[in-house]
């Protein structure tokens, strides 16, 4: 694979014909509480096939609950969420009410998912080899040598076939947060859901794992992001949403949300990253 | 004063008889309780409320028995509930029991300190609660988890001179035993903590080493 991190242009839009056929992720007035904590109100969401989607918001906003709603790690309150047109996580029983989907049924929904979390989340005491090939093995059921090609290749997609039996704390962050990507990836998910992937990375790193993440949309990954990394957001989403509060204040293209939008809150939180960016036009003045 | 190793050299055959004894009980016992505290240790994290509450005060109720006291319900008390143990049978199956809350304590500790973010990842990768728990979670708390149970391995291999009260063939009731009929109780006794020093310093190394071996994973 190449890793260049030369700029691409914005992904193409989703075709029109595209938003008429039903969504791959569908969310309907999604609501989350923690105690009486309204985190989530209201959500309605549609991600189509092959969709990059970024979510951003300031912390506390829920954006981050809201992706682990669509994985089920959090258990929504209100409303639903279809993954490919199955209900998520709960079950309707006879009299209507809803109670909690067995075991089965929810890895079944979930085997469309491949989730990349804030902390990696690898398991320490396996090699990358190891973590990748672990749910091969035992949720695939494939025989350990055609698991390992398997996973072989998919530490290739993310450039790191020669650091295929070093243990966890031998790589970088950013090599740790790759590994990450090919566990999830060597599942062969329909979407992948991204949680802060690069928050937890120093700022050198954090490119390589973006080039990653650019790459898979290229491919037509369908992808949910939860990020802070706006210039990804622009280059990469098909679609922005803009989470404050607990709710969609906004969603659009990356155009419309970073430029044309007049919404003060939105404003008020890209400022912020105009200020911390504004070296890049002062410094040079100072320095002469 | 007199020190005469004779009476050792003597007895050699019985003192050596002892030595297995002690080492039976004593790994048998723990191997049990090993078993028995991650039993519970798994049902207290796994099963209802109602259930963890039920373990929590068996839990404190061995915690505040004394060993003796236990050894003395099984021994004597048993028969008079139908529960007829010999002495040795007993004997392993006190130490395994008494173990086994502490060996659950300790597992809880290690249950605990796996980062709940990995047992999400596997859960989403579609592995189940008990290829979790012995594949993510076992392998990584057992470093965590070593030096305390070899700690209480050490205390365990002394506890078995308490089974001499009920009869127990092993180091301490025999070595006594042959201390109070020849009166050489220097020398018997010598040779008594130098076995039990032999044990408790073989299984410190053993766990010491074991401790790097399972550990290298963590080595950048």
């Amino acid at each position: 694979m190449s890793l260049s991190l030369s700029p691409t242009n914005a992904i193409s839009a989703v075709p029109a014909e595209n938003s008429k056929i039903a969504p791959i992720i569908h969310l309907s007035a999604v609501g989350k509480r923690f105690g009486k904590n309204q985190v989530l109100a209201n959500i309605d969401l549609d991600v189509h096939h092959s969709e990059v989607v970024c979510l951003i918001g300031p912390s506390g906003s829920g954006k981050s609950t809201l992706l682990r709603c669509m994985a089920f790690l959090e258990e929504y309150d209100d409303g639903e969420i279809h993954i490919e047109g199955r209900l998520l996580g709960w079950e309707i029983d006879d009299r209507g009410h809803r109670k909690h989907a067995g075991r089965n049924r929810l890895n079944q929904a979930r085997r469309n998912l491949g989730i990349v979390f804030q902390q990696f989340n690898l398991w320490p005491h396996m090699t990358a080899l190891g973590n990748v090939t672990e749910a091969l093995v035992r949720v695939r059921r494939l025989p350990r040598q055609e698991a390992e090609k398997k996973a072989m290749k998919a530490l290739d997609k993310v450039g790191l076939s020669e650091k295929a039996k070093e243990y966890p704390a031998r790589l970088s962050g950013g090599q740790q947060q790759r590994v990450a990507i090919a566990r999830a990836l060597a599942m062969e998910p329909k979407i992948m859901l991204f949680d802060e992937p690069t928050s937890a990375l120093d700022p050198e790193l954090v490119g390589e794992v973006l080039a990653v993440m650019k790459q898979l949309a290229q491919e037509g990954m369908t992808m949910v992001v939860v990020t802070h990394e706006m210039g990804f957001a622009a280059q990469v989403a098909d679609s922005v949403v803009f989470l404050d509060q607990g709710s969609i204040v906004t969603r659009g293209t990356p155009n419309e949300v970073f430029r044309d939008t007049n919404h003060p809150r939105l404003r008020q939180f890209l400022q912020n990253y105009l200020d911390r960016n504004a070296f890049w036009h002062t410094t040079p003045e100072k320095t002469s | 004063m007199t020190f005469d190793l004779s009476i050792i050299t003597a007895n050699a055959g019985a003192i050596w008889n002892a030595f297995l004894v002690t080492i039976y009980t004593w790994l048998a016992g723990s191997v049990l309780g090993l078993m028995a505290g991650l039993l519970i240790a798994a049902l207290m994290l796994f099963g209802g409320r109602p259930l963890q509450l039920l373990l929590r005060v068996f839990i404190e109720l061995v915690r505040g028995t004394p060993f003796l006291v236990i050894l003395f319900l099984v021994y004597y008390g048993g028969p008079s509930f139908g529960l007829r143990l010999g002495a040795m049978t007993a004997g392993v199956l006190c130490i395994a029991f008494y173990s086994s809350v502490y060996f659950a304590e300790i597992f809880r500790s290690g249950f605990a300190a796996v980062p709940r973010g990995q047992l999400e990842a596997g859960e989403c990768l579609g592995l189940g609660r008990l290829q979790l728990l012995w594949r993510v979670q076992l392998p990584q708390m057992l470093v965590l988890i070593l030096p305390a149970i070899f700690n209480m391995l050490t205390i365990l291999c002394k506890e078995t001179a308490v089974l001499s009260i009920i009869t127990v063939p092993e180091l301490t009731a025999v070595l006594t035993g042959i201390g109070t009929r020849t009166f050489t109780f220097i020398e018997t006794l010598l040779v008594l903590c130098i076995a039990y020093l032999l044990l408790i310093e073989i299984t410190s190394r053993a766990g010491r080493w074991l401790e790097h071996r399972v550990g290298i994973y963590l080595q950048r």
